[in-house]
């Protein structure tokens, strides 16, 4: 057992709070501010797992929002028409719709992943790029989930604790699962084994020479990577109540990309806060109306150009109290 | 002949063309990637911005009224040169300043954001106003920029997703001013040589198509031939192969790089106006698929080799019209990139490109 | 710290930045104390459906201003909150959101393409707020809640329409669909399309598809000339329309073309020119009636926008007519209802303004007979509007009445 670090006391505290959104939550905010909340929990698990493949594994990978739309839709049939079989959802029914459309997207990341042993860089790329389309042209042509149309009337995941009987979506879920997925990365990436991803990017030959297995890094990289994108689009199902193909279109896998780019490659708590940041500031640069596209984009190029690096390069926040992590990536 | 028979060459002939046209952008993205390592995603948008040049330059210089060759030369000839403007600005501005780890575009920018934030917000000026103290800002951010940053020396950026997020940021810039300044709406391309249809055999053509097909051609081997015996062709495949030793070499590696995007964007402008004679309808966000699929077609062919990038176009534009013909329009884009993915299986570095060895 | 100076720096900057642009949005919310009626309005400014989004916009504006320059609704004028969807329909979703819990709308308007009305159409049922799509097509649309309205056709109608049309007055036997796989609207039209004509003894000779964004439909129409069709029915926007027309006549097919309202623009003829004569398109009203409602729509819009309207504007004007007229009425019968919509949501007039809202659904959803630019709207039960289809034909870059078809 580790000893009881002010880190270990303060996440504990903070999963805590977030256990506890779905009481105080509603009380205090508007449902607008509630759905933009929810929305940052499900971008903070897509830029978090993108950036084991693209950052920490030095992957690249354009097609999370496929993984993501794979997870969405599977997730959402199984609900449906389990949901339909049993005459209602209960809360077992979403567990295992959400794990599986996380697991279908695991699969379809091996399958991705296996290709990467052969290829490299844009190459890659490609290949991935290609995946995210062939998933949304098969899934515009399935009509059971609705094609063009969109699928529609989703379960939505309720309320934790309130019991109420309006459909509003769980937001403790949401962040708790936003919570545990970042847990799990950073401790995936921390942990001896873990340190492989990092070995490879740096340099393949190097950690090759060095006894890793670079193969089957890159493929676990993949396919955890593909698994919470699966997972967070899932969630994004189950809180929307609503998919259509377009929304997983290439753009979605960019918007993505920029997250992790602009956090750091290779900093986790630098994807949490751009993840939260590019969700919002969309939202806050409203106001410029049709503006808003010319400032978001004019924004990104300041960014980059004043920091290439991204707001954290590869180190992780921490606070000033915190015990030094275990060295720098 | 034989209507089936008749009906595949006339389909051969719709990818040919068409691939011809993701060829000539095709060559843009091998050409940057070639010489920078970077994926220039606002090459599609260039595409566009040339084929919105070619429609004022027709409009400005009435070749709309009066079809003819030179007037058609004149709106290719205007709309080439702005576009490899574009092209030298674009690199100049965003890509150049992070290779060079500059700041001073960073500052000409957040400079004319203030300065339009309090005009919009204090100001309320009309648009001239705005304009005028937009430029204010740009110059005021850039004079503060060169100033605050003259003893400073940033690590130039190495990272090449950072170059990528800043092209897909300079491509989400022109898409969304392409939409404020041009319009929504689609607007008709002018009609700027006389076409008529042509019957060869049973098989029906255009003959803007067979002028797409030549100008393409033509603009290929003009490429060759200046990337293959010109002074400064051989200076890119010097800065291509090596940028550090073609520097040493006396070769100003920055002027070489200027230039390929010029002519990158330039020939990006041309496929713009080629696809206005052929499908003449213009729109802001037209470059995205194209440009996508153009750069699918690159990396195909091997990215960074010019007779790939030809040869993944044409591959790209008869491929996806064999399967809408001959499988399925429906999975048309699903079916081409399944095509493409087992393409880079067997020969992971492309059709043309060669496997580099990695060094130990 | 792991910050540097410069960073610190940097930070302080960026703030200032987000700061003043934070200032700029509080700037433009203020004034919410005076007595206005806000609507909202969601659509595509940006993205793939841009012009769609505009076009309805500009119709839906078009109709405010004239009721403001007329007085307002019982002397309040009506003030239209807008925000962009991007074409997507998350954003729609939270662009409802917006418009619905913050800035406390009245009643929405939107979206053109049924998917982002799937989308955006919950979040309005939940909160109780009344919600006009102008022009999404699609049976579901409606079938989200009792607050959800339409002001057009359905695919069903539209598509029985041209089937019927197509098979009793161009006595075709033999047609080709082509669709875009991508919208809606194209794949729902297609749908009963193909079930209708078929069942009225016509055969369907292939059904060919493309995506929004292509521009070269070569291949699907060489496949299409080898099935020899007698007329092409191709159900989707004046976008691709035009450029598909000139295409066909390219590959030498000489069948008619035919299509539903989403051909109605001036662009579709600038852009098929020649290629479109002796085409058909079913829409909702001929811009040429003389009827003084439609004349003064059309030339009011183009003094405003210095533009022709196409079916997206007629829409959108129609259906912010429709509820400021159920405004109007609400203003006479129950005055106290009227006062609690007018200015923002507070938390002592909440029960009311819910209360009055349920009013004006209750309104909206009696419609009878409102004389609207796009014709004579009535709402059924399941809150479509049912209202008869003319049959347009093309001919020198102009549009022709051919028949009306009842509902």
């Amino acid at each position: 057992m580790k000893r009881l670090t002010p880190g270990t006391i303060l996440a504990a505290l903070a999963f805590a709070a977030l256990l506890g959104a779905d009481f105080y939550a509603p009380r205090l905010i508007n449902p607008y501010v509630y759905q933009i909340l929810w929305l940052c929990g499900i971008n903070v698990i897509l830029a978090s797992s993108l950036n084991l493949v693209n950052g920490f594994t030095g992957q690249f990978s354009i097609g999370h929002a496929g993984f993501m739309a794979l997870g969405g839709y599977v997730s959402a049939a199984i609900a449906v028409f389990a949901g339909h079989a049993l005459g209602g959802v209960p809360a077992w029914l979403f567990l295992v719709s959400l794990l599986s459309g996380g697991l279908v997207a695991a699969l379809a990341g091996l399958l991705v992943g296996l290709p990467s042993l052969r290829l490299r860089g844009d190459y890659l790329a490609i290949v991935t790029l290609g995946f995210g389309e062939i998933i949304r042209t098969l899934i515009l042509n399935v009509d059971a989930v609705g094609g063009a149309r969109g699928f529609t009337d989703i379960p939505i995941l309720r309320l934790l604790l309130s019991g109420a009987s309006e459909p509003t979506p769980s937001l403790s879920i949401v962040s708790c699962t936003a919570f545990l997925s970042v847990l799990i990365i950073y401790r995936m990436i921390h942990s001896p084994r873990g340190r492989a991803f990092v070995a490879v990017r740096e340099d393949e030959v190097a950690a090759e020479a060095l006894g890793i297995d670079t193969t089957r890094t890159k493929v676990t990289a993949f396919v955890v990577g593909a698994f919470f994108a699966g997972l967070a689009g899932g969630l994004f199902a189950h809180t929307t109540g609503y998919l259509n193909p377009s929304s997983f279109q290439f753009m979605k896998s960019i918007e993505i990309m920029v997250m992790v780019v602009l956090g750091g490659m290779g900093s986790l708590t630098g994807s949490v806060l751009a993840a939260v940041l590019l969700t919002v500031l969309p939202e806050a640069l409203r106001a410029a109306q049709g503006y808003r596209m010319v400032l978001y984009s004019a924004l990104l190029i300041v960014l980059m150009l004043a920091r290439p690096q991204g707001m954290f390069g590869s180190t992780e926040l921490r606070l000033p109290w915190a015990r030094k992590g275990p060295g720098k990536p | 002949m034989d209507a089936h028979l008749q009906t595949f060459i006339q389909q051969l002939l719709n990818g040919v063309v068409w691939g011809s046209i993701y060829a000539l952008i095709a060559l843009g993205y091998t050409m940057v990637y070639g010489i920078l390592r970077l994926i220039n995603f606002a090459h599609g948008d260039v595409y566009m911005f040339g084929a919105f040049m070619g429609y004022y330059a027709a409009r400005l210089f009435h070749v709309d009224q009066r079809p003819g060759v030179m007037g058609t030369i004149l709106v290719f000839a205007c709309s080439m040169a702005a576009a490899g403007l574009l092209g030298f600005l674009i690199e100049r501005g965003a890509y150049r300043e992070l290779r060079k780890g500059s700041r001073t575009v960073a500052y000409m920018i957040i400079g004319t954001a203030i300065f339009a934030a309090f005009n919009g917000a204090a100001l309320h000026l009309a648009g001239g106003a705005a304009v005028l103290f937009g430029a204010a800002g740009f110059v005021a951010g850039g004079i503060g920029g060169v100033f605050l940053e003259r003893n400073k020396r940033h690590a130039p950026s190495t990272s090449r997703l950072t170059a990528l997020i800043t092209a897909i940021g300079v491509s989400l810039l022109m898409e969304n001013g392409g939409l404020l300044v041009f319009g929504a709406d689609p607007k008709f391309f002018p009609q700027i040589l006389p076409s008529r249809e042509l019957n060869l055999g049973g098989i029906m053509v255009n003959s803007s198509l067979l002028i797409v097909l030549g100008v393409a051609l033509f603009l290929m081997f003009a490429l060759r031939f200046l990337v293959m015996h010109t002074r400064a062709g051989k200076a890119m495949r010097a800065v291509s192969f090596n940028r550090d030793a073609a520097s040493l070499m006396g070769i100003p590696t920055d002027h070489i790089i200027s230039l390929t995007f010029v002519g990158g964007s330039m020939l990006a402008a041309a496929a713009g106006i080629l696809v206005g004679l052929a499908n003449p309808k213009i729109d802001p966000l037209m470059g995205i698929m194209p440009g996508l699929k153009a750069f699918v077609a690159a990396v195909l062919g091997g990215i960074g080799n010019i007779p790939g990038a030809v040869l993944g176009g044409l591959i790209m534009g008869i491929s996806e019209t064999l399967v809408v013909a001959y499988v399925s329009s429906t999975y048309r884009d699903a079916i081409a990139f399944a095509l493409l993915i087992l393409i880079l299986l067997v020969r992971p570095a492309g059709l043309l490109g060669t496997h580099v060895a990695e060094k130990v | 710290m792991i910050f540097s100076r410069e960073f610190r720096v940097r930070t302080v900057a960026a703030s200032i930045l987000v700061a003043t642009l934070g200032v700029m949005a509080l700037a433009g919310c203020q004034g919410g104390g005076k007595a206005v009626l806000k609507v909202g309005e969601y659509g595509s400014m940006t993205g793939g459906q841009a012009n769609f989004g505009i076009s309805t916009h500009e119709g839906i504006q078009q109709a405010v201003d004239e009721q403001n320059a007329a007085g307002g609704i019982a002397g309040i004028p009506v003030e239209v909150t807008k925000y962009d969807d991007q074409s997507k329909a998350e954003e729609a979703q939270t662009a409802v959101q917006k418009l619905v819990n913050q800035d406390g709308v009245i009643s929405v308007l939107g979206e053109v393409a049924s998917s982002n009305s799937l989308a955006g159409g919950p979040v309005c049922q939940r909160a109780g707020v009344p919600m006009i799509s102008p022009s999404s097509t699609n049976e579901r649309v409606t079938k989200v809640g009792d607050f959800i309205f339409r002001v057009c056709f359905i695919d069903p109608f539209q598509g029985n329409v041209m089937a019927k049309f197509a098979r009793e007055n161009l006595k075709l036997s033999n047609v080709a669909i082509l669709k875009d796989l991508k919208s809606d609207y194209s794949v729902g039209l297609t749908d009963v399309f193909a079930k209708s004509f078929a069942a009225a003894g016509g055969k369907i000779a292939v059904i060919q598809t493309f995506s929004k964004d292509d521009q070269d439909f070569r291949a699907q129409l060489t496949s299409i000339k080898a099935t020899n069709p007698d007329g092409i029915f191709i159900p989707a926007y004046y976008t691709e329309v035009g450029l598909i027309a000139r295409q066909a006549r390219e590959q030498g097919i000489t069948a008619p073309l035919f299509g539903t309202d989403g051909w109605e623009s001036s662009k579709l003829t600038e852009i098929g020119g020649k290629a479109l004569d002796g085409c058909y398109f079913s829409t909702h009203q001929s811009m040429d009636n003389p009827d003084p409602l439609v004349q003064n729509f059309v030339k009011g819009y183009e003094a405003k926008w210095g533009k022709k309207p196409d079916a997206l504007a007629a829409l959108g004007y129609d259906s912010a007519k429709l509820l400021m007229s159920c405004l109007t009425e609400l203003a006479k019968q129950d005055p106290e209802g009227f006062k609690a919509l007018q200015g923002n949501a507070t938390p002592v007039n909440r029960d009311a303004r819910k209360a009055a809202q349920k009013k004006l659904r209750d309104l909206i959803a009696a419609t009878k007979d409102f004389a609207g630019v796009t014709g004579k709207i009535s709402l059924d039960a399941d809150r479509n509007a049912v209202k008869s289809a003319v049959v347009l034909k093309i001919k020198d870059s102009a549009f022709s009445f051919a028949t009306s078809i009842q509902p």
